[in-house]
C-alpha cells in the first residue's frame, strides 16, 4: 500500500503544498483533491513543493495537467519545486519543462509570484 | 530465438487494485537490484511497470478490482545483449496497439491534454515495448531492459 500525503501551508498569497511519499494511480486521488478544495476557494497560486515525494507516476503528472487550465485562466500558476533528480528525471522525459516553471528551491517559486503581484510605484 | 537461454525467474498475481500497485512494484526492483541494475535503471523499470499495470487496471479492468494481472520475470542472453524480460498479462478488454499513436508532446501540451501518458513513459524507459496478441483469451505486453554490459 502506497503511503502518500499532501499538506498544504500559505505563504502570503502562494499555497504551499508539500507532497509526501509515494504518488500513484491510488494516491493520486488525493492530491487531486486538494488542488479542487484550493481552485473552490479561488486560491490560485500554487506551489507544489517535491522535496519529501520519493515516487511519481504518470496518475501525478495527470493531476497537474487536469488543473493548470483552470488555475491559469484565473491568473494563477501550478510551480514547482524542489523535485529529486529521480522525480525530476520523469517530468523531464515527458516534456513537462515545456509548460511548468520548475525551480531548485521553495523560495525561488514564491518570489515569482509575490514579485509578480507588487506594484512598485 | 532461442528459447534455451531464457531463464523465468520470478511470477507474481495481484488483484487488478490500485492499492497493490506499491506491492508490484517492490516485487519488480527487487528483481531488478538482485540481477544487476544500478539504482537509476531499477528505478526506470519500476515505473513502467506501474504504468502497464495502471493501464491494465484502468482500461482493460475498467477498475474491476476482481481481474488478474499476472507479471512474470524472466531473462535471456541473446548474443552480446542480456535481458530483463517482463511480460504482463491480463484478462480484461485488449488494447489495440496498430490504432495507437503516441501524442506530440508539444501539441498535447498546447492543448492541455492530459491522461495517455503511461505509454509514452513506458517506451521512453524501456528498450523493448511489445503488446501481443490476445493469446487463449489473455492480453500480453512484453517489456525488455538490457543489463548494460559493465553491470554484468
Amino acid at each position: 500500500m502506497s503511503e502518500f500525503s499532501v499538506g498544504v501551508r500559505q505563504r502570503d498569497t502562494v499555497s504551499i503544498f508539500e507532497l509526501k511519499g509515494y504518488l500513484d494511480a491510488h494516491t493520486a486521488p488525493e492530491l487531486e483533491k486538494t488542488f479542487q478544495n484550493h481552485l473552490n476557494e479561488s486560491r490560485f497560486n500554487i506551489v507544489v513543493n517535491f522535496s519529501d515525494l520519493s515516487y511519481i507516476s504518470s496518475a501525478g503528472l495527470g493531476v497537474l495537467m487536469q488543473f493548470i487550465e483552470d488555475v491559469r485562466q484565473n491568473e494563477g500558476d501550478i510551480k514547482l519545486s524542489n523535485m529529486s533528480p529521480r522525480v525530476y528525471n520523469v517530468f523531464d522525459l515527458l516534456g513537462f519543462p515545456m509548460l511548468y516553471e520548475i525551480f531548485d528551491d521553495e523560495e525561488e517559486a514564491v518570489g515569482k509570484f509575490l514579485n509578480k503581484s507588487d506594484n512598485p510605484s | 530465438m532461442t528459447q534455451a537461454n531464457t531463464h523465468t525467474i520470478q511470477t507474481l498475481q495481484i488483484q487488478s487494485k490500485t492499492e497493490l500497485l506499491a506491492d508490484m512494484r517492490t516485487f519488480v526492483s527487487e528483481a531488478a537490484r538482485d540481477f544487476g541494475f544500478a539504482e537509476s535503471d531499477v528505478g526506470k523499470i519500476e515505473l513502467a511497470i506501474d504504468e502497464a499495470c495502471t493501464n491494465i487496471i484502468k482500461h482493460a479492468y475498467r477498475y474491476n478490482p476482481d481481474g488478474i494481472i499476472e507479471v512474470r520475470l524472466s531473462t535471456q542472453r541473446d548474443d552480446a545483449l542480456i535481458k530483463f524480460i517482463v511480460e504482463i498479462f491480463d484478462s480484461g478488454l485488449s488494447f489495440d496497439s496498430s490504432h495507437y499513436t503516441a501524442p506530440d508532446m508539444t501539441e498535447y501540451f498546447r492543448k492541455l491534454r492530459h491522461g495517455g501518458l503511461g505509454i509514452v513513459l513506458m517506451r521512453k524507459l524501456m528498450d523493448e515495448v511489445a503488446f501481443g496478441p490476445a493469446v487463449g483469451g489473455r492480453n500480453t505486453i512484453r517489456l525488455v531492459k538490457y543489463l548494460p554490459a559493465s553491470s554484468a
